[in-house]
């Protein structure tokens, strides 16, 4: 509770400290710096039972046990396992030998991770002005405070202060013994829990946590060098296998209070848009029904089972205020194809040569890509708990800003960020779902109207479906010219919808810079081409958009790498030789050499089958892929795809094999067969069958190999996501001669 | 009140009979292994057991359930040894893992109809059960071990 009480003095306000030329972000607390390793910035001091100790924000240790703690959101990514090891590597604690608890709201907890994304700098620049903006924007994003899972953090973020956490940790328990014992600390080691003393005699850390109280938390101890890991870098088994597999972990969903009853809603499906006024007649006798409650957007049904809720409130009769946005899906892709225009310029990112007279200098090729909305849709569909007092609100719900859950919970029935009580809960996927906000908002407007009671909201699939803030939508206009077996110019132009600026902007924090995500996939562009511009568009007025994993690059990435690959057949060059050769950063030719030695690439394969190759840098990780494919008398078939990914250092080898496996299945499955279409202003799309993504019949193999040769370590969650549209695209076209410009690919080929 | 048996308890719920067998076990048993997904038999997270068969709860109506025997994960017979449940640890196949109850419950009746099935009876057998984080490589071996362990212990 004392971090609340300290964060509700902070006002939520919104700077606008904006990095030069990058996006402009915001702050969750006022100016005052969040503290990292100093006990006074430590959220965990404040609830400390007697004899406890908290070293820093991640280390609580009572007389009973040893809690650590995950910083960050836990989306299946493997935050609730990885973060938590890496603290006990450097602790010398054992699974089983700690519990686990997810961050409350607090600065403390501000993300690093997001530095190299905000700085203006291409991910594989790593000269002296790159670094400084680096460095200006991580102080920006310690100052801001925020909190946030994303970007493909988990790691990036985490894998120098939680293993310095774990250090402090360490190294205090052993000055703590020495000081008990007389003991040099330079004669006490540490194993399994427990400081050993040079005559053999073993303390556990829960008995010296008193004691350790009352020291200096020893700030300068180191983590260990990577080579004497126990667990980090070597396959372990997460901790979250076990229970998810007995059917023990409670997700958010599985959460039970006393006197607690079920609420579901019916939303407005023109997105944002008020109720105007309803009928509930026929549900008000409907079994199990407790109450039926107008909010803002539109009304829920309090009952006494999640179904009976769901029944009862399908059953009533709303009549909605329209859309802002246009209520027919031809009519989004006209007001896209309309916004290559100064007045909608996001911004040029990047310069090279004269394109102009590149363009004119060879043969010119010109293409128009497309991508769609599509849906997040992760299985476990939104949901909470909340209970309202005179005193606020607590809430229970899995979410990737903590700080944001309390500030829009709080607006909605006004109350201030620091009376809302949030508690992080694991969940059932994300991929960019859980940063949003629909369940928390209306949660707190039901609760509010039910002061005293737990509610349990619970969203249909179908009204997850119709709520769910898509991924932009994106035309691109590419130009490019060859000449003499080389490709001499690149112009590369998009329009899209705004989806980090969007999620800034429901959080409270609006941007007027341009959308940084959608230069993603379309600056990052590391072949050698002397002329090249790389240009987006921000389209107005249509749906809202919010981040899907991989962001912008999961749309540019498709356009940028099949056009490149248009462009290597323009110029008689092998797809994968040709990529090869233009790239101009050592270590991200090398991923690209590693694939095609994993995939054994000799040129075209014939017989129907064909090969493609993708290369995308995202989130500062290079990856490439590879898919091959036949086509069959049933349509095409994804036989293989080979993937390397270059992360700077593996940590978790079997996650890390699990994720990008993941990626690859998630890029393929919604470049074949997803996409959200408007009608009447809401999304025809509400269940899987129109929405299907990828099933297991037609889940190829996918070998992987992850690298260690970039400077920094980087994160996985997203960036094997973005070449899987491509590779599979350019497969297709290899085998088939058929190049699919616009997803959902099946549009256009049938697939096995 | 409308009788079953669940994991061997015998349990009376006050509910209309069509009310799905998901939402007795979830709200009014507090059992939460079975999971909503889609409510529609799209996903197959909400898979149990009904008198020994992989069944879809969300598409169950209690009513007809009625004196039956439902076995949900927690009520599998030596659970910690289980051939299927094992291999889906050995393999570390969860990721978020909301799936995965269903995915197993539907991997074990699998295996009783075809002890070693091929890469095509998996598919068959397991294409309605989605998974939104993509484990299918590791449902797809965790299967072929599940099996040869079954045939090694027989």
């Amino acid at each position: 509770m004392g971090d609340l009480q300290r964060i509700s003095r902070r006002a939520f306000v919104f700077g606008s400290a904006a990095i030069a030329g990058g996006i402009a972000f915001g702050s969750y607390s006022n100016a005052e710096p969040a503290a990292t390793t100093a006990a006074n910035g430590n959220p965990l001091a404040a609830g400390l039972g007697p004899n406890s100790v908290s070293f820093n924000p991640w280390v609580e240790i009572s007389p009973e046990k040893i809690t650590l703690i995950a910083q960050h959101a836990d989306i299946g990514q493997g935050v609730g396992s990885v973060q938590p090891i890496m603290i006990a590597e450097e602790m010398d604690l054992d699974p089983g030998q700690f519990e686990i608890r997810f961050a409350g709201p607090s600065p403390a907890y501000f993300n690093t991770g997001f530095a190299d994304e905000l700085a203006p700098f291409l991910a594989a620049d790593q000269s002296h002005a790159a670094e400084e903006a680096r460095a200006a924007a991580l102080e920006n994003l310690r100052k801001s405070g925020l909190q946030m899972t994303g970007g493909s953090s988990t790691i990036p973020d985490t894998y120098e202060k939680l293993r310095m956490a774990g250090a402090v940790a360490r190294e205090t328990l052993k000055a703590a013994a020495a000081k008990r014992s007389g003991v040099a600390v330079a004669d006490i080691r540490t194993r399994s829990g427990q400081v050993i003393l040079p005559d053999g005699t073993k303390i556990p850390y829960v008995e010296l946590a008193a004691e350790a109280a009352k020291i200096p938390p020893v700030l300068d101890a180191k983590p260990r060098d990577p080579s004497k890991w126990r667990m980090l870098g070597k396959p372990m088994t997460r901790l979250d296998i076990r229970s998810k597999v007995m059917g023990e972990l409670k997700f958010g969903i599985d959460l039970k209070m006393d006197g607690m009853l079920f609420a579901s809603v019916k939303l407005n499906p023109n997105k944002g848009q008020p109720l105007k006024s309803y009928d509930a007649s026929k549900a008000q006798s409907m079994p199990g029904v407790k109450k039926i409650l107008e909010i803002k957007n539109g009304v829920a049904v309090v009952a006494t089972n999640s179904w009976y809720a769901m029944r009862a409130v399908e059953a009533i009769d709303c009549k909605w205020a329209p859309s802002t946005y246009p209520a027919e899906q031809a009519d989004h892709w006209k007001i896209l194809e309309a916004s290559f225009k100064p007045k909608f310029l996001g911004k040029e990112w990047r310069k090279i040569g004269n394109v102009d007279a590149g363009l004119k200098g060879g043969t010119q090729l010109k293409a128009e890509y497309r991508a769609p909305y599509v849906a997040h849709q992760p299985l476990e569909p939104l949901n909470g708990i909340a209970i309202v007092s005179d005193k606020g609100m607590e809430i229970w719900v899995g979410h990737q800003s903590p700080q944001a859950v309390q500030y829009v919970a709080a607006t909605a029935i006004g109350l201030k960020p620091g009376q809302v009580t949030f508690h992080n809960q694991w969940t059932g996927g994300s991929f960019g779902h859980r940063l949003e906000f629909e369940n928390v908002r209306v949660l707190a407007e039901i609760a509010n109207q039910m002061k005293g009671t737990p509610i349990k909201l619970v969203f249909s699939r179908e009204e997850d479906f119709l709520q769910d803030i898509p991924r932009q939508i994106s035309v691109a206009r590419y130009k490019g010219s060859v000449k003499n077996g080389k490709i001499v110019a690149a112009d590369l132009q998009l329009a899209a919808t705004a989806p980090l600026k969007g999620l800034l902007e429901r959080m409270g924090a609006p941007s007027k810079d341009p959308d940084a995500q959608l230069a993603a996939g379309l600056w990052n562009v590391y072949y050698d081409i002397p002329n090249f511009r790389a240009t987006s568009y921000e389209a107005q007025g249509l749906s809202p958009s919010t981040t899907w994993r991989s962001v912008g690059a999961s749309t540019a990435g498709f356009f940028t790498e099949s056009f490149i690959d248009e462009l290597i057949h323009a110029a008689g060059l092998d797809p994968m030789k040709g990529r090869i050769e233009m790239c101009t950063v050592p270590h991200y030719r090398k991923v690209l050499e590693t694939v095609a030695e994993m995939s054994d690439w000799k040129g075209p394969l014939g017989k129907g089958k064909g090969r493609g190759v993708a290369f995308v840098e995202s989130f500062g990780t290079p990856t490439a892929e590879v898919v091959e494919v036949t086509m069959t008398d049933r349509g095409i078939r994804i036989d293989k795809v080979w993937v390397a990914v270059d992360v700077g250092k593996v940590v978790d080898p079997i996650n890390f094999q699990n994720q990008v496996q993941g990626g690859v299945v998630w890029g393929l499955g919604h470049a074949i067969n997803c996409e959200l279409t408007y009608a009447k202003g809401a999304v025809q799309q509400t269940n899987y069958h129109h929405h299907e993504a990828m099933r297991l019949y037609q889940c190829p193999e996918i070998e992987v190999r992850g690298l260690e040769n970039d400077p920094k370590v980087r994160g996985v969650g997203e960036p094997p996501v973005p070449p899987a549209a491509p590779a599979l695209a350019n497969a297709i076209f290899a085998a088939t001669g058929r190049r699919i410009r616009e997803m959902p690919f099946n549009k256009f080929i049938d697939f096995v | 009140m409308i009788e079953l048996t669940v994991n061997g308890t015998k349990h009376q719920v006050d509910v209309v009979p069509e009310m799905p067998l998901l939402w007795v076990l979830r709200d009014e048993l507090g059992i939460t292994s079975p999971k909503y997904g889609c409510g529609v038999a799209q996903c197959g997270a909400c898979t149990v057991r009904i008198n020994g068969k992989a069944v879809r709860s969300c598409q169950a109506y209690i009513g007809d359930v009625a004196g039956q025997s439902v076995v949900t994960i927690e009520g599998l017979d030596n659970r910690d040894q289980h051939p299927v449940l094992q291999a889906w640890i050995e393999h570390q196949v969860p990721q978020c893992g909301y799936c995965q109850t269903g995915q197993i419950m539907q991997a074990i009746s699998l295996l009783e109809q075809i002890s070693r099935p091929t890469d095509e009876q998996i598919n068959q057998v397991m294409s309605g059960n989605l998974c939104r984080c993509g484990t299918y490589p590791r449902i797809r071996a965790a299967i072929h071990a599940a099996a040869a362990k079954k045939m090694a212990e027989k």
